[in-house]
């Protein structure tokens, strides 16, 4: 373990010119232990301190130090086998039930075969309508608070809002589309779930439009208004275009963020047995049968829910990994 | 003044035009703030028939009881808090513990691998972790782990009354377990992030003096990152409060207050995923959405603080430079 110790320890240290110092330091605090040193030890330089080699302080520090960084390993350990256990069910049970029909026959009646077309379908309609309302609000509300309002109380203020909407729960927003439109419409439709989920897309794209435009350098705004342009076509041509990626990153993860929320669909745009496209009416939607499905105790039905939740954690996982890589690309 | 191009019009409209665009997007960015205004107005207008008819006994009385329409909150909500607390006690050591890792001892080639493993953990949606909560880890936990715990941390004087019970696998302390890995990744990512804003000479001056990695992350880095620390907790504790899908499949779906956490219970998101619909009265539906403006007024506090805090922990950021 002091290898790591120092190995890092030089590492950390950018460029400094105290790191071989701190190298041999620390590594004549491990050295006086009466514990033999493992080959692993080689690395650390001899040097004789003045402590006595049985220091029980020594001992204890240096006890503690190897004991705390191992647990911290092991829970690193144990996020990552979380992490590859449940991908690898979800392969194993998902891919079982994977097959042509997954994609072209309907969610079938208890206790018979189908598949996911209309659930598909749905849920990509409902995901696109609501990435549809989200996109332009989010993105005009970043440019607000990056350009406009910037330290003025109202940004600070919906910043800070911004940011508790980010994570508020999910049920409570299906609940409050629920009470603003399913009641007063007296039916679910398709049209309450896209809304459900577009005010859980937008602050995502607030924050993430507002973290990229302020990575644009001022001397690019100032060049740009020098030249005679109004503030908006500085903000649209010439701000906006510079971060592009970044705010595309925004939408895809909101995106992302979206496809696989359930509670706030379970109030808003139900579900639907059959083929249905009217976005004024109840609709099927994935998450919202792969909970139907594996509450229930039919086989089948909790072959299609593995189905359909390894298709969303696919999509989920792909749309992540698509923004990142666009994002870096963006950010050299 | 003659043509509509000389310079005075055209910065005429130009200005205009920048106070119009001004306009638009700051109507957006209020949205964002209508939004939750009309939120919390729209919830209170739907509690308002139990606050007024019940009024603060909805916080007192444990009884749900949809047939004699009598409405007590109490067991959901102390489900909620005994989730949520079970969640942090075992997620905040392990995303500390990860946090360390990642920012300390990984090796410079899996920091970015590992530290996006981190992040898609928390990108995988809840309802996986519900249905692999339901189908793969409580009958798992029901039949090794759980008798273990029975038979031992069970026999215990004062907390071995947590752990009784029968080892069926649901209930509320098998939803705290799968919270705590739902929100790990939450609170890590923020640790990591805020571990990373220290200032290397800090650190280098600790290691100078001798100090072992374990101390300068205990000495130094904990306490220059408090503020952030702290803020992360709280986010992941507005996350555990307000997850639905996760608790709803593992909880087992039971209105009961009981000190055994190995028993049935139910969370406000999870009494609220399994009833609103089936709800048909309008009693029920108003202690439902009462029920859901306690949530959200609860996670709006958390997540508050978790702000504030984390803002404290930037501006001292700033000062630095």
């Amino acid at each position: 373990m002091s290898n790591i110790t120092s190995r890092n320890n030089a590492s950390d240290v950018h460029g400094s010119t105290s790191s071989p110092r701190t190298e041999r330091v620390v590594s004549a605090a491990s050295k006086h232990s009466t514990a033999p040193e493992p080959a692993e030890g080689s690395l650390q330089t001899e040097r004789v301190a003045g402590a006595s080699p049985d220091n029980p302080v020594y001992r204890r520090r240096r006890w503690v130090n190897r004991f705390n960084l191992t647990m911290s390993l092991a829970t690193m350990a144990f996020g990552m086998v979380f992490l590859l256990w449940i991908l690898a069910i979800l392969f194993s049970k998902g891919m079982a039930a994977l097959g042509p029909a997954l994609f072209t026959q309907m969610t079938p009646p208890p206790g018979s075969d189908g598949g996911l077309a209309n659930a598909i379908v749905g849920s990509l309609i409902i995901v696109s309508a609501a990435i549809f309302i989200a996109t332009p609000v989010g993105i005009l509300a970043g440019i607000y608070l990056a350009e406009i309002g910037r330290n003025s109380t109202v940004a600070k203020v919906t910043r800070f809002i911004n940011d508790i909407l980010l994570s508020a729960p999910s049920i409570v927003i299906g609940l409050f589309v629920y009470t603003l439109i399913v009641a007063n419409a007296k039916h679910y439709s398709a049209w309450a779930g896209a809304v459900a989920l577009a005010i859980i897309a937008v602050p995502v794209i607030v924050r993430q439009t507002e973290n990229m435009l302020q990575l644009v350098p001022n001397s690019l705004r100032e060049a740009a208004v020098a030249l005679g342009a109004p503030q908006w076509r500085v903000v649209l041509i010439v701000t906006l275009r510079a971060v592009k990626g970044g705010v595309v990153t925004g939408v895809l993860l909101a995106l992302a963020r979206i496809s696989g929320e359930t509670a706030p669909l379970l109030f808003t745009a139900l579900n639907n047995q059959f083929w249905s496209t009217d976005l004024n009416a109840p609709m099927a939607n994935l998450p919202v049968v792969i909970f139907q499905f594996a509450m229930s105790p039919y086989e089948e039905w909790q072959r299609l829910a593995w189905a359909g939740a390894l298709l969303i954690t696919l999509a989920v996982l792909l749309l992540n990994i698509v923004a990142r890589t666009l994002f870096r690309q963006t950010k050299h | 003044m003659s043509t509509d191009d000389t310079p005075s019009t055209r910065t005429n409209s130009f200005a205009l035009q920048d106070r119009l665009f001004a306009g638009i997007t700051q109507c957006f960015a209020l949205l964002v703030l209508i939004t939750l205004l009309a939120i919390l107005a729209s919830l209170l207008a739907g509690a308002w028939q139990t606050l007024s008819q019940t009024g603060p006994s909805f916080f007192v009385s444990s009884t749900w009881d949809p047939v004699r329409k009598l409405f007590g909150g109490v067991a959901p909500l102390w489900g909620t808090i005994a989730t949520a607390t079970i969640a942090l006690l075992v997620g905040v050591p392990v995303s500390f513990g990860i946090a360390i890792f990642l920012t300390e001892m990984c090796p410079p080639v899996l920091k970015r691998p590992l530290g996006t493993a981190v992040e898609l953990l928390a990108a995988i949606p809840s309802i996986i972790y519900g249905m692999w909560g339901l189908f793969v880890f409580a009958p798992l936990f029901a039949e090794t782990l759980q008798p273990l715990m029975i038979n031992t941390l069970g026999k215990l004087p004062l907390v071995g009354v947590l752990f009784q019970g029968t080892p069926m696998g649901f209930g509320v302390f098998t939803a705290g377990l799968i919270l705590a890995v739902m929100v790990i990744p939450f609170i890590a990512s923020v640790m990591r992030d805020v571990f990373e804003t220290t200032p290397p000479i800090l650190k280098e001056s600790a290691y100078g003096l001798g100090a072992t990695t374990w101390e300068v992350v205990w000495n130094v880095v904990l306490p220059y990152t408090k503020a952030g620390v702290i803020g992360g907790i709280m986010l992941g504790l507005g996350r555990a409060l307000g997850e639905t899908m996760a608790v709803t499949f593992v909880i087992g779906n039971a209105y009961n207050i009981s000190a055994q956490l190995f028993e049935p219970g139910n969370s406000i998101a999870s009494a609220l995923a399994n009833e609103f619909n089936e709800a048909s009265d309008p009693t029920h539906l108003s202690a439902l959405i009462t029920l859901g403006l306690t949530l959200f007024v609860l996670s709006f506090i958390v997540l508050a603080l978790s702000r504030l805090m984390l803002a404290k922990l930037a501006a001292r950021e700033g000062k630095r430079t």
